[in-house]
């Protein structure tokens, strides 16, 4: 086999970065010139505004009347001023692709089987520890990059139509160029320690994005709750680091998975703590229970950030930790079945809160959360590659139907732009029909939505069977029990993926249209520059799948028009062989059924059916509906209410933890350190100064006060300490 | 070129007098040339101590660039100077920041310019006589040098509460110091007991063979005054109002540079000179304690603050707290990160109490509700301020994680459960800065004096950048840092191991049958041949010049 060296590997994640330093300059620069500019030419101060009538995010300027102002000042962003970012900002990503392509080129064909690690730095070498600065090339950080890269560049093309108009266009290219290149960081790092790196720097991106507009007090507050909420997970994966350090002596992928089969026994509790810890960091980045509530908020961000960021490639990375970590989680059985567990209820527990939210954005938000849970079902039950593939289609699709939101929103928005409407552009009850205004949006996102909801031939047919397949066929093993209930949920969330997704479809683009009769005039198509990724995505929605169609569904009749290709598995296989390994060595063989008979081919007819079937049932029941206006509408009543407000999730968190630790936050201080601490210095100051008064005057009561007590307290300490020391 | 003017024999002495010459220069000098001159004296004071970085050996735990004169040798008090790892690293924090801090208070600085700023370079000396004092007298003498200035700069310059806050400080302080002369003067009539000597030589003082209840007595008497100044729960009160009223370039010298010198006790003094109380399991675990309350309590205490620099003076109490665990946690991880969080809060709390300084120039508030929107008028200032408040957060790829990152880490390996509690403090981080950052910089801009707020001006970027390019550098590439230190932690550790395993003996027979030899020996230990710079003539290995007290005190472990 040919011999591969990396071609300027450190280049792909160089590039974005220098693309967030020149955006970042240039809107540093912009901002201060433009503020200048207002300040000498208007005197007078302006009134800020304080209410912004309508929730609309597509436009920053549109939010705040403030934001006009400024934006007057200083020129509507013209061609010329948008042109370095709109080169650069698109620019670095797709030249970062083109370099990943080539070294995948180069990999395919060499057929490597070792990682390749290159170090460029010692980062914190601390006697036994030692962590580099270094990048590892093998099977799955290059399938991670090339999705990264690739979708990036789309995501990174759609946002020069999405954004043009906005005034912080060069700083949104900033955040996006620096998203990408933590994002590489984080799937390149060549251990634990670098891909925490990318791990929190994707986070702050994520929370810089979420609040792009910052002025919007609640964008604001989504930004900081994504931060936070991603803290509690990174805590569990530094713990985990500490545990993988202290027993491993290392952090480096080769280094850990190499040890960890000889130190560890199968089962054991350190493993097992390890793989939970970091499972916890994996359910914050991932959006899981009970970690998922930042998620749906995100959504503030602008479109295209959802999409590539909240959809297609961050919220994976729990996903990519956990196969990353395949030889860990194989040891960990309880740990793995958490795994599965957690996803599983996720998938099914999002899917029902999609059932009924109205707002586009929120719907694909909670289909996103939905299955990232089938990914951990996947990567749970140890079908590594199975949860890898369906991230890898999963980015295609749902960065499709993002930014396919994101063009129903921005002609939305522009429609009540232009015609002074506070209402909300998100809401598909102020949709309706739009497929009449923009058939390519609408065509390409009903690709969108047969690919999630799992019909043949599509990409999300074969990844999301893969592991509702797996997840029966390794239902082998002590709890057995547990990998029947999984299979059943799966398949239920499976089945409300179609529903919800074809709601979605035929709320926003089938029946009348409900935007207004002077705001419909408005409507129309989006630019080329935005249409033409939707349709690359589209294309990769149906045939990204191909490349892993199982054998016994290329056997079968009709279906089984495609070549059998497992070509992901063989992929994969270097990076998965050691868990698969330590599976077969401890668990035993797989079973080849469902718990309720039947194999994988029937199975898969089955599911498309039922697919299909629920599919045609909901778009006959909706389009059957009448939807009123958002402002003209009830509110929901029942079960639905409680699934509408999310099963009160965020007020029960709000009420249990938020508000206690504030209250307790503000009694430290007044109790603890004004109260007690100052009060007793000040108390026996009081009480020195009474003496001293009655003495003599020749002292100032302050001096006495705390020359005493930190005497007192000094001699308290060091009776604790002698008479605990004895 | 730099040996052939003999460097490294006077450039700590350099370092010393610089500033207080710039004392004398300002005070002689004109009102309005006061701030021109002292920031040109701490410049050159920076600069001369550059090439500290550049000559210092990292391959021996030595003390370098040492000088040694006869001061008081009647009672055994010399001038004796030198540095290792850990006073190099904290040198130059200390001279690159006094000049920044100088600069940031150009415009701050209204009244009476002169003394604020001959005050400022005696704080300069005091601080760096602290750090590269090897006596213990002239450490003591440092260190109470210190406070005046401080005093003055915190009650003459301050805000509405400056004296209550200036007089809390000076008593807190003060009075924790006290008992540490108590502990030194113990010490030195230990050393004449045994030897018959006087000295107040630190690498004397470090032989004395004591027995468990001393030592547990002198560290408490040691500890008090360096908790203080650290400063640990539940002596950490002074800080806030301290940081409150002090004027900007007080506090930001407090935070950068002062608040190191606890830990710089507690490593130069603490851990050597007391090992086997520095590793008591009950001493250990009160510190640990004392440092995860530091850290859960600062956090939660800071995240309510109405008033911006309070809230960043309850942080430095958290940020404290990694310290302490770090150094007591005693692994080589936890006291370099110990090391690397001193420095990244220096560079951290250092740069946000200049922009706090900035916005209080502008607005004449430090309330965080008078605040809103600023990221719209002043991109510049809010990007910086990000910048600063994430690194403060401890994000990888600033300083702030690694410094964390290797405290708990080191911290695991001796105490998992403390450092796993310690860790939450991730979390903690992120609920009180946060919401700040949201509240000044973030939301719509609903004050009108807001609108015409100015972006940052020429000087102001000048005085940031440097901390900005600091706290990237040594989160990006720490190992420069890391191994300067490496040995003299080693070292350090190895050694309070070792005594620390040593069991105690009765001392006064062995001293009384061993006396005769250690006359003929301990004479020589007035330090007069410092000025090569090589490290055995400067003793600061152990067995090299008075490791005979300790062998022949029976330990005997230390001949080498």
């Amino acid at each position: 086999m040919d011999h591969f060296e990396p071609t300027l590997l450190w280049a792909i994640a160089l590039l974005p970065l220098i693309g967030f330093v020149i955006n970042g300059t240039l809107s540093l620069v912009r901002a201060r010139r433009s503020q200048a500019h207002l300040l000498a030419t208007n005197p007078a101060p302006v009134r800020p505004a304080d209410a912004h009538g309508h929730a609309v995010d597509a436009h920053g300027h549109a939010v705040d009347a403030h934001g006009h102002t400024v934006d007057a000042q200083a020129h509507h962003p013209a061609a010329g001023s948008t042109l370095i970012p709109t080169i650069v900002g698109p620019g670095v990503v797709i030249l970062a692709f083109i370099i990943a392509l080539i070294n995948f080129f180069g990999m395919f064909g060499a057929d490597l089987h070792d990682p390749i690690v290159e170090t460029y730095w010692q980062w914190m070498p601390v006697g036994s520890l030692s962590v580099d600065a270094a990048f590892q090339l093998d099977q799955l950080s290059m399938l991670m990059t090339l999705i990264i890269t690739g979708v990036g560049s789309l995501i990174h093309v759609f946002s020069i139509g999405y954004m043009r108009e906005d005034p912080g266009y060069a700083r949104y290219f900033a955040y996006m160029n620096l998203f990408v290149f933590f994002m590489l960081v984080l799937v390149l790092g060549s251990g634990y320690a670098l891909m925490f790196v990318g791990w929190e720097g994707v986070g702050l991106c994520s929370y810089l994005l979420i609040g792009f507009w910052f002025k919007d007090r609640e964008k604001a507050d989504a930004g900081k709750k994504a931060f936070i909420v991603n803290r509690i997970g990174d805590f569990g994966f530094l713990i985990g680091m500490f545990l993988i350090f202290s027993n491993l002596g290392a952090l480096d992928f080769v280094t850990v998975m190499a040890a960890a089969p000889s130190t560890f026994a199968f089962g054991g509790g350190v493993v097992t703590a390890i793989t939970l810890f970091l499972f916890l960091g994996a359910a914050g980045k991932s959006a899981q229970i009970p970690l998922y509530v930042w998620l749906p908020d995100a959504m503030a961000g602008p479109t295209p950030v959802s999409a590539l960021i909240h959809a297609a490639t961050m919220v994976t990375a729990g996903v990519y930790l956990v196969a990353r970590s395949s030889v860990l989680f194989a040891l960990a059985p309880i740990s793995s079945i958490t795994v599965a567990g957690i996803g599983a209820l996720t998938a099914l527990f999002a899917a029902t809160i999609a059932l009924v939210q109205n707002d586009i954005k929120k719907v694909l938000a909670y289909s996103t959360i939905s299955q990232l849970g089938y990914m951990f079902v996947g990567v749970g039950v140890g079908a590594y590659a199975a949860g890898v593939f369906h991230l890898m289609t999963h980015a295609f699709f749902k960065a499709l139907l993002f930014l396919g939101s994101g063009a129903v929103i921005h002609a939305m928005h522009h429609a009540y732009h232009a015609t002074h409407n506070p209402a909300d552009a998100q809401d598909m009850r102020n949709m309706g029909g739009l497929r009449r205004y923009m058939p390519k949006t609408f065509w390409t996102m009903w690709i969108g939505t047969l690919a999630i909801a799992g019909v043949w031939p599509l990409a999300g047919f074969f990844s999301k069977d893969e592991i509702i397949w797996q997840t029966a066929a390794r239902a082998v093993g002590p709890f057995e029990p547990w990998f029947r209930v999984f299979w059943i949920m799966a398949f239920a969330a499976a089945l409300m993926t179609a529903f919800y997704m074809t709601r979605l479809m035929i709320m926003t683009f089938h029946g009348q249209n409900r935007t207004g009769a002077e705001e419909r005039k408005h409507l129309h198509e989006v630019s080329p520059v935005m249409w033409v990724p939707l349709v690359i995505l589209a294309v990769l929605s149906i045939v990204g799948g191909w490349i892993n169609v199982p054998a016994p569904i290329a056997n079968m009749p009709i279906l089984g028009w495609l070549p059998s290709s497992e070509w992901l598995h063989h992929w994969l296989h270097p990076v998965i062989e050691q868990a698969d390994y330590v599976f077969a060595a401890n668990v035993g063989d797989l079973a080849h059924a469902t718990p309720v008979g039947g194999g994988e081919a029937f199975w898969a007819a089955v599911s498309f059916l039922f697919a299909t079937a629920v599919i045609a049932l909901t778009a006959y029941v909706i389009m059957k509906r009448r939807y009123a206006p958002a402002d003209e509408s009830e509110p929901l009543r029942g079960f639905g209410r409680v699934l509408y407000h999310k099963w009160y999730v965020d007020e029960v968190y709000d009420a249990v933890i938020v508000r206690p630790i504030m209250g307790l936050s503000r009694g430290l201080w007044r109790f603890v350190d004004q109260g007690l601490i100052d009060g007793t210095v000040n108390g026996i100051g009081y009480a020195a100064r009474a003496f001293g008064w009655v003495g003599s005057r020749l002292q100032t009561g302050q001096l006495n006060t705390y020359a005493f007590a930190t005497v007192l307290g000094a001699l308290l300490l060091l009776a604790l300490v002698v008479l605990g020391g004895n | 070129m730099l040996e052939s003017m003999g460097y490294s024999s006077w450039a700590l002495t350099a370092l010393l007098l610089l500033p207080a010459f710039g004392m004398a220069a300002v005070l002689i000098g004109r009102e309005e040339h006061a701030k021109h001159l002292a920031l040109a004296m701490s410049t050159v004071a920076f600069i001369v101590s550059v090439p500290l970085w550049f000559t210092y050996s990292a391959a021996t735990p030595a003390f370098q660039f040492t000088s040694s004169i006869a001061w008081i040798p009647q009672w055994g008090i010399h001038y004796r100077v030198g540095i290792d790892g850990i006073s190099l690293l904290l040198v130059l924090l200390t001279t690159a920041l006094f000049p920044i801090a100088i600069l940031g208070a150009y415009s701050y600085i209204a009244r009476r310019s002169k003394a604020f700023y001959a005050m400022i370079l005696l704080l300069e000396t005091g601080v760096l006589g602290v750090f590269v004092a090897l006596d213990l007298f002239m450490f003591f003498m440092f260190w109470e040098i210190m406070l005046v200035p401080m005093y003055f700069i915190i009650g003459i310059w301050g805000g509405e509460r400056r004296i209550y806050a200036a007089i809390k400080f000076f008593l807190y302080t003060a009075v924790g110091s006290l008992l540490m002369l108590v502990g030194i003067l113990y010490l030195f009539f230990k050393y004449r007991a045994l030897t018959g000597d006087l000295s107040f030589a630190y690498m004397d003082l470090l032989q004395l063979p004591l027995t468990f209840t001393e030592q547990y007595w002198l560290f408490g008497a040691f500890a008090l005054a360096f908790a203080i100044k650290v400063p640990i729960f539940p002596f950490h009160t002074w800080l806030p109002d301290a940081h409150v009223e002090a004027p900007t370039p007080g506090s930001v010298i407090l935070a950068a540079v002062l608040l190191k010198l606890g830990a710089y006790g507690f490593l130069r003094f603490l851990l050597p000179l007391f090992p086997q109380a520095s590793t008591h399991p009950t001493i250990v675990m009160i510190m640990m304690v004392l440092g995860l309350i530091g850290i859960t309590y600062g956090a939660w205490v800071a995240a309510v603050q109405p008033d911006a620099k309070k809230l960043i003076a309850y942080t430095s109490v958290a940020h404290m707290g990694f310290v302490v665990l770090g150094i007591f946690a005693l692994t080589l991880q936890g006291i370099q990160g110990a090391m690397i969080v001193m420095l990244s809060h220096g560079l951290s709390t250092g740069a946000m109490f200049l922009l706090l300084g900035m916005l209080y120039e502008r607005r004449h508030t430090r309330a965080i509700d008078d605040f809103g929107g600023l990221a719209a008028v002043a991109p510049g200032f809010a990007a910086v301020f990000v910048f600063t408040a994430l690194v403060s957060i401890g994000l990888p790829g600033t300083s702030g994680f690694v410094g964390e990152f290797l405290a708990l880490i080191g911290t695991f390996q001796t105490h998992p459960w403390v450092a796993v509690i310690a860790t939450l403090g991730v979390i903690f981080a992120a609920y009180y800065m946060l919401p700040m950052v949201q509240k000044i910089l973030f939301n719509s801009l609903t004050r009108p004096e807001n609108l015409r707020l100015p972006d940052l001006n020429g000087r102001e970027i000048a005085v940031l950048a440097p901390l900005v390019a600091g706290m990237i550098w040594m989160g990006v590439y720490p190992k420069p840092f890391l191994e300067r230190v490496d040995v003299t932690l080693t070292t350090l550790i190895e050694t309070v191991e070792r005594k620390s395993a040593q069991t105690s003996f009765p001392l006064g027979m062995e001293i009384e049958t061993d006396a005769p030899a250690e006359a003929a020996v301990v004479p020589a230990v007035p330090v007069t041949d410092g000025t090569d710079g090589t490290p055995a003539a400067n003793g600061a290995r152990p067995d090299s010049r008075t490791g005979n007290i300790v062998a022949s005190a029976g330990a005997g472990a230390d001949a080498e």
